[in-house]
């Protein structure tokens, strides 16, 4: 079953690599979406080099918002910042009512166009679930485990890098993978303010009125999304079933 | 003998707040050295900033300064609880205010092309103020009905303020006055998508719920595939169904006259529908799946039928969690929805999207502000639903 | 050695510790029991400074426990807790290792320290130094539990209801482990349990708390004998005395000479379970075995009768 699975995984990967790199092999399949002269493959830029720009985006987007969520979420559960906990959880459930389109459109009046807006907003929005699963974890340690960590004469900093991030980091990682899978739909909306992400490939589509094009971009961000998703659940599902509490 | 000094518990006379410092050091850059409103000489062209003294009439100007001393000096200090949110609260309606007195003072008399917005030391106070008032509500935990009353009151205010034309002058609100018929459609046609989408989502995924609980093979695949619907980014989704809506519209006879089109509504409301599965399944399934056994056993034990013990047992019990994900679909719908204006679905990301276009940002804010607001408002009314719905159960339980 | 000196614990306006002085001899085994609520738990963690004494001082062979970082101290002080407390993302042998890792011992003494322990509480070094704590049974996490805080060899060991979480016939066992792993290794231990049994199978002395004070410290059998107040009494039960005064001896500190009739039963034995023996065996007397064999004398149940009786 697993491995079955697992099949499924590479051939997805395979078929969505073998799309990027020679999208002309599938023109057939799309051709009967389109009017009879316009192109059914997305031809104003290569749909690899997008995907390339949509990862790095998001990417650089998710790196920046773990490092400074997770900080924080040390930060406010420490003893000098305990003060900024309850703050920092209605701050958390206040920026998610906030709707992701809603983040961008507010980063373009003092950001410009471009990269740069997109960034902020993915960068913003991921925060959030990070900051809050970070929160969760790092708060919802068996008091019993702190106890022992602290009775076996562990100094704040060890516990805290034996003890603690170990035991959060896969409710960590479930804050990162919600973060990630908001962020690749968000950075498809990029492309509205000129961010060079696949939602390039979406919006020319509707422009145009090229069912092909937006059936393409569309495809192409959604396998990247299950399958990210799919990797990092795996990834915590390791982690956490040797961290049974 | 040594005495072991313990201070935990002890407070020094004079102890700092750590929030009210960062509020103050916000309070102090915001007033005195970020802009307070910028002004344009009409909507499109680069803007010049002015500081609060510059921007409203001196009496004005330099009251608000001393009201914002005073008030982070109060956050600065530890003082009690209702006193900093008070003050805070002053804080804020008086920046309220007093954004729409600077457009009135900078506009000069009968020029309609000039736009005046607040600027960054005008955001930055409201942040820092606002930061003050939720940390005080949240160490005050007021009950849900307090919470609705202050959603009320301040809806109301912001409302009378509307209403009264105190922000009649600034570029969000001229942006509004020149296609107020367009903003009552399109918020209309938001609303419509996002509670119809929801209403919709709960008649088909409250029964389809109660099925997955009641058939364990069924409930891995339909959360599997809901899942898996979830993670496909919303413009893809809008894209996608275009192509199946308009088949249908061009072959399936009627379809096109009941609105039906590949562009449109339609396929933003389905993808709407589609991503709001998934919370009310899920937790219908997991809200059935957490009534304690006991109470089934008992149940079963009175003679109840399978839908007595639904109706009366299963259902009222599991409320809270099936509201849990009422709330998350009604917040992320009405969020998703800004979306639909990208394929002709119509809401409040018609005027985002065209301010984009037109790089007039305070059309993006006449989109963006009441969907933030509108979010918000949702959150809170349904927070405080599930809470009551919550402790009625409790209570219930304690009799 | 440990000393309490006028300690006193307070959180705002309670007083959770009150002016509790007591000294606890090296290499015995000290119980401290109570009610919930009565303050030995907080009595017990003021030793490793887990919390901080309001007043008064706390000297371990002399020395104020506040002479050194708090993290050194730990590191000198065995810690057992109920519900053990593995570190849930660490094998076996790394969770028993913490200490010795801290204090950075080389890889091939922990390694040594690690097998020689899990053998100690009979689990097989190979078989269960590499399993993850959830793959345990209770009674195994608890023996690895009592492992870790020994492993770094100890003077003095802190026990807070280390059993408290085991069903009744593995209790027993533990209990009866740890006071052989005491004798072997001569740690002094505090234990803190509201189970007044176990206080009395496992301590030399035992101390009596109620509402922050300590009401009587002494031994097992002075404390059956004379308890200082109507609660001691209570929590003693009257109907349990005998027994329990029984118990604290062995059936070879009973011993009379002569012989008698039936199996002989060890001189390790207690004489709560030699009567048991006697009655159920419907004998008057019943021959006392030593270790190697060999019949040292009887037990009877006269003499088991007088010896529950409450001493003059």
């Amino acid at each position: 079953m697993a491995s079955l699975s697992n099949l499924a995984r590479l051939s997805v990967l395979l078929l969505l690599l073998v799309f990027l790199l020679q999208p002309i092999w599938f023109e057939p399949l799309l051709r009967p979406l389109v009017q009879a002269n316009a192109p059914a493959i997305y031809n104003r830029g290569s749909l690899f080099w997008l995907t390339i720009l949509h990862l790095r985006t998001v990417f650089i987007a998710t790196v920046a918002a773990t490092v400074v969520a997770v900080s924080l979420a040390i930060l406010v559960t420490r003893k000098a910042g305990a003060e900024f906990l309850p703050v920092s959880r209605s701050l958390v459930n206040i920026g998610q009512t906030f709707p992701p389109v809603a983040v961008l459109a507010l980063a373009v009046p003092i950001f410009g166009f471009g990269e740069k807006p997109t960034l902020i907003a993915l960068f913003l929005y991921g925060l959030l679930p990070i900051f809050e699963n970070a929160l969760t974890g790092l708060t919802t340690l068996p008091p019993a485990v702190m106890e022992a960590a602290r009775g076996a004469g562990m100094t704040e900093r060890q516990q805290l890098f034996k003890i603690e991030l170990p035991l959060a980091l896969p409710v960590i990682l479930t804050g990162i993978r919600l973060s990630v899978v908001i962020s690749l739909a968000t950075a498809t909306i990029g492309s509205t303010v000129a961010a060079k992400t696949l939602g390039e490939v979406i919006i020319a589509g509707l422009q145009s009125n090229n069912l092909a094009f937006v059936l393409q971009g569309g495809l192409i961000v959604a396998v990247l999304a299950v399958l990210i998703h799919d990797a990092l659940q795996g990834l915590e599902r390791a982690l956490s079933s040797r961290a049974h509490v | 003998m040594a005495i072991g000094i313990i201070g935990d518990t002890e407070r020094k006379p004079l102890a700092f707040d750590k929030l009210g410092a960062i509020v103050a050091a916000l309070a102090a850059y915001g007033a005195l050295l970020a802009p307070f409103a910028t002004f344009k000489a009409n909507r499109i062209v680069q803007g010049e900033t002015r500081a609060i003294w510059e921007a409203l009439p001196p009496l004005l100007g330099y009251g608000l300064i001393a009201l914002v001393t005073v008030a982070a000096v109060i956050a600065l200090l530890r003082t009690p609880l209702t006193v900093r949110m008070a003050s805070a609260l002053a804080v804020l309606v008086a920046l309220c205010f007093l954004a729409g007195a600077a457009a009135d003072n900078l506009t000069p008399p009968d020029n309609a092309y000039a736009r005046v917005s607040p600027a960054s030391g005008f955001w930055i106070l409201l942040f820092a103020f606002a930061l003050l008032v939720a940390d005080a509500l949240t160490r005050l935990n007021p009950g849900p009905v307090v919470r609705l009353l202050f959603l009320a009151a301040v809806l109301a205010l912001v409302g009378g303020m509307l209403f009264a034309g105190v922000w009649d002058g600034l570029s969000i609100l001229k942006e509004y006055a020149s296609r107020a018929d367009t903003f009552w459609a399109e918020a209309g046609r938001h609303l419509t998508l996002a509670l119809g989408s929801l209403a919709a989502a709960t008649v088909v995924g409250l029964p389809l719920g109660i099925l997955c609980h009641r058939v364990d093979r069924l409930r891995n695949s339909v959360l599997g595939v809901l899942n898996a619907i979830q993670t496909i980014p919303s413009i893809a989704l809008f894209g996608i169904l275009i192509a199946p809506l308009g088949w249908i519209a061009a072959y399936v006879p009627g379809a096109a006259a009941i609105g039906i089109r590949g562009i449109g509504v339609a396929p933003a409301f389905v993808a709407l529908f589609l991503y709001s599965l998934l919370p009310v399944v899920a937790n219908t399934v997991v809200g059935l799946a957490g009534v304690p056994r006991a109470a089934n056993d008992a149940a079963r034990g009175l003679g109840m039928t399978d839908w007595q013990r639904l109706a009366t047992v299963e259902f009222p019990l599991a409320f809270p969690v099936i509201l849990t994900a009422i709330r998350i679909v009604l917040v992320q719908n009405i969020g998703l929805a800004t979306i639909a204006a990208l394929i002709g679905g119509g809401g409040f990301g018609v005027f985002v999207f065209q301010g984009i276009g037109q790089t007039a940002m305070d059309l993006v804010l006449l989109g963006a502000v009441p969907t933030v607001v509108l979010a918000f408002a949702a959150a809170i009314v349904l927070d405080a639903l599930i809470e009551m719905a919550a402790s009625d159960r409790s209570q219930g339980r304690a009799a | 050695m440990i000393e309490f000196d006028h300690i006193t614990k307070r959180y705002d306006d309670t007083e959770v510790v009150s002016d509790v002085s007591l000294t606890v001899e090296p290499h015995t085994v000290t119980v401290v029991v109570g009610t919930s609520g009565s303050g030995k738990t907080t009595l017990l963690r003021m030793v490793n400074r887990l919390v901080e004494p309001t007043s008064g001082m706390i000297r371990i062979d002399g020395e104020d426990n506040r002479s050194v970082p708090e993290f050194e101290l730990r590191r000198r002080i065995g810690y057992a807790i109920q519900g053990h407390g593995l570190f849930p993302h660490r094998t076996v042998a790394e969770n028993i290792a913490t200490v010795p890792t801290l204090l950075g011992w080389e890889n091939a003494r922990i390694k040594a320290k690690v097998e020689q322990l899990l053998t100690l509480f009979q689990l097989d070094p190979d078989f269960f130094g590499a399993r993850y704590p959830h793959e345990l049974s209770g009674g195994q996490q608890q023996r690895v539990g009592v492992a870790r805080a020994l492993a770094a060899e100890p003077n003095l060991l802190l026990m807070d209801e280390p059993f408290g979480a085991l069903d009744p016939i593995i209790r027993a066992k533990a209990q009866d482990d740890l006071l052989a792993i005491q004798k072997h290794f001569g740690t002094t231990i505090i234990l803190v349990t509201h189970d007044m049994e176990e206080a009395f199978r496992l301590a030399d002395k035992i101390a009596v708390m109620d509402k922050g004070e300590v009401l009587q410290y002494a031994t097992p059998a002075e404390m059956l004998v004379r308890p200082a107040t109507p609660f001691v009494e209570a929590l003693i039960g009257s109907s349990e005395r005998p027994f329990r005064l029984l118990a604290i001896e062995t059936a070879g500190d009973a011993v009379e000479p002569g012989g008698a009739e039936g199996e002989p039963i060890p001189a390790t034995l207690s004489q709560r379970d030699a009567l048991s023996e006697l009655l159920w065996s419907g004998r008057a007397a019943l021959p006392v075995a030593a270790a190697d064999g060999a019949v040292i004398g009887k037990v009877s149940l006269a003499g088991l009768v007088k010896r529950a009786a409450r001493p003059e």
